[in-house]
């Protein structure tokens, strides 16, 4: 059974032509345990989905429809002290700007000792004695001094260390990261990524990872969600979409990646811009930049094409292909 | 009302508190490493000024240990029954008939003998009162009004500017449409009107300067609780599942302090003036160097010119206030990220 199980989401923005939706009927799902990558490029709606998951959509934001089921509650329907009881608790998010997710004003580890204190009735003693144990834990060298450490004394990579440590203090069964690595340089990246993939295997939380680098997401997804302007593309295990991409999209974003093409070779970009919200095509949002599309590409909104029992793309050119040639 | 704070014991409780809440400040400020680097640029940047600034908070605190009975009065029946403090104490009976010049032998007008000939240093005034002793003891009104308007004021504005400022929306346009209205009506006449309800004393000048006080800061401080509110750690902290009101108690007050002490200390040199102005119209405090000054300003018609009692409180006025905002400046360059140069 899934964890969170996220149906025909939309969510949409105001603009002078009415509402537009950049979110536009996404749906997934995550199991306990397993990791789940959420691709796209800047401004495909990968975070605002995140955000409509934890009901945060900044303002003037707003969810119209869809479904949001955690343990068998829509969120989506929840009381405002209901849903702040999930959030931090059961779902917890870490953010990709850790030099400003810290209160500047306030010692890192008071910050962690008030996330702890705030889901479970435990004395500050011991909420101290914890955070000591989760700094230990996310590998903050000197944890004992660090805890008094105002946050302008840490370094990036150590502040999104201590944001990882906040977010797990409840043990979530549900940790969102977005983007947790892109402000941070190369080398502190792969630790990050590694400290993750450990802490997940102790705790046994889940991760909505939301990101743009594929190279995060070899490293660290079990299933794949590439995303598309407001709409999911395909989806798989990590060997189906990386190794054989079917939606046209997945396929180009593959080949532009600079560590398949061999020396000296052009990169393949995909022709075009990304169009904004308001102008999206009726039926696939990609297919004005798409090779494969033809006739009823911009009018009718592919469904949802079933390759393999965890790999499914929206694309009308390979329902085609699959039509064409029954196997 | 009045009654109550006639009383000497209500006042120096005030006092006592006032004292009992500079510690609490001083003992942080000793804690805090940031704190206390603070604290050690400003007095290294205007020593002088912090001086000037401690030698008027204790006169302030020397006027207001007050009691009753004892010493020598002098034969006054009704000052036997009044509480005299430390400063009434230290310059016992030195009362003359009228007007002296500094350090005169004898009466300005008449040439009679003095009673203590040659101890008015700044001479006495047209009842026979030591200039010097009325203007030391009008520090304690000048600081009992500063603190007492700025506790009242600065609390106001951080409430309804925070309020404003986090919530938005309609709240932000009931706080702003009141603001409008008080900063539209003329201030002197609020301050009158209020005044003339309350009745006329320390407290009510202080709640009516308090009260008419809060626009500018609560502009400030809805801005700021505006802007913090979607900075990323605000936002963590909602992801976090923290509630509101602990939202704004633990993310936007502490990241307000700077501006706190920014605008009390400047606040604190304006109220004073302000009480200044009220008395030039007569409904000041009585006791304060505004006061004497309204009370002086025809003398400074006579012939020959009776000018210590407006120097007096005018140099007690001008001394106190330059020092505050000189404090106040070196604050502002310590505290304010955009002014301070060294980086703390």
């Amino acid at each position: 059974m899934a964890l969170l199980e996220v149906r025909e989401l939309t969510t949409s923005f105001p603009s002078e032509r009415g509402r537009v939706p950049v979110v536009d009927g996404v749906s997934f799902e995550i199991r306990a345990g397993e990791v789940l990558a959420l691709v796209g490029e800047s401004g495909s709606g990968k975070s605002v989905s995140a955000f409509s998951v934890m009901r945060l959509v900044p303002k003037p934001g707003h969810v119209d429809r869809g479904k949001v089921v955690f343990g068998g509650r829509d969120l989506l329907t929840l009381s405002v002290p209901e849903m702040r009881a999930v959030r931090g608790h059961s779902i917890s998010m870490i953010f990709q700007e850790p030099m400003t997710c810290l209160n500047p004003v306030l010692r890192v580890g008071d910050q962690v000792v008030e996330a702890i204190q705030l889901h479970e009735p435990v004395s500050r003693a011991a909420a101290r004695a914890r955070t000591l144990e989760l700094f230990k834990k996310v590998g903050i060298p000197d944890p004992q001094e660090r805890l008094d450490a105002y946050p302008h004394q840490l370094s990036g990579g150590l502040k999104q260390r201590v944001m990882i440590a906040m977010a797990l203090s409840a043990q979530p069964k549900l940790l969102i990261a977005d983007e947790p690595t892109t402000a941070l340089d190369v080398t502190i990246q792969a630790q990050i990524l590694e400290l993750l993939r450990e802490l997940q295997r102790d705790f046994g939380s889940a991760i909505l990872l939301i990101t743009h680098d594929l190279g995060v997401v070899n490293e660290l997804a079990d299933r794949i969600a590439v995303m598309y302007a407001g709409a999911i593309a395909e989806q798989g295990t990590r060997e189906e979409v990386l190794g054989a991409p079917s939606h046209p999209y997945t396929q180009g974003l593959l080949r532009a990646m600079p560590a398949l093409v061999k020396r000296g070779e052009r990169l393949n970009e995909i022709p075009g811009v990304v169009p904004r919200p308001s102008d999206w095509p009726k039926g696939c949002h990609f297919c004005t930049r798409c090779p494969r599309a033809f006739e009823p590409c911009p009018d009718i909104t592919p469904s949802e094409t079933v390759l393999s029992p965890t790999h499914s793309v929206y694309c009308h050119a390979v329902a085609r292909d699959l039509k064409g040639s029954p196997s | 009302m009045a009654a109550l704070l006639s009383s000497h014991i209500t006042a120096n409780a005030v006092v006592g508190l006032l004292l009992l809440g500079a510690l609490w400040v001083a003992r942080f400020v000793r804690r805090n490493r940031l704190w206390r680097d603070a604290f050690t640029q400003i007095a290294r940047r205007r020593p002088l000024a912090l001086a000037v600034c401690a030698l008027y908070v204790s006169l302030g605190l020397i006027d207001s240990v007050a009691w009753i009975g004892g010493g020598d009065t002098g034969g006054d029946a009704v000052a036997s029954h009044q509480p005299r403090s430390l400063l009434d104490r230290a310059f016992g009976t030195s009362r003359e008939r009228s007007y002296s010049a500094p350090l005169a032998r004898a009466e300005f007008y008449g040439q009679r003998p003095l009673a203590h000939p040659g101890k008015h240093l700044l001479g006495t005034d047209v009842l026979g009162r030591d200039v010097l002793f009325v203007t030391l003891k009008g520090a304690r009104i000048a600081l009992l009004i500063g603190g007492l308007t700025s506790l009242i004021s600065i609390p106001l504005a951080l409430f309804f500017g925070v309020l404003a400022g986090y919530f938005g929306k309609w709240l932000d346009d009931a706080i702003f449409f009141l603001m409008s209205v008080l900063a539209s009506v003329p201030g002197i006449l609020l301050l009158i009107a209020l005044i003339m309800a309350l009745g006329k004393s320390t407290l009510s000048v202080c709640l009516a300067l308090g009260v008419t006080g809060w626009v500018g800061f609560c502009r400030i401080a809805r801005g700021e609780a505006m802007k913090l509110r979607e900075l990323d750690y605000v936002h963590a902290a909602r992801a976090l599942g923290v509630p509101e009101v602990r939202i704004i108690l633990r993310h936007i007050l502490p990241n307000l302090i700077h501006l706190i002490v920014i605008t009390f200390v400047l606040t604190f040199s304006s109220q004073v003036l302000s009480e200044a102005v009220l008395s030039w119209i007569n409904i000041g405090v009585d006791g304060s160097w505004g006061q004497m000054i309204a009370q002086a300003k025809d003398e400074l018609a006579r012939d020959p010119i009776v000018w210590w009692n407006i120097a007096g409180a005018g140099g007690g006025l001008f001394g106190l206030l330059l020092a505050i905002n000189m404090v106040g400046d070196a604050v502002r360059d310590v505290l304010d990220p955009r002014t301070s140069k060294e980086n703390l």
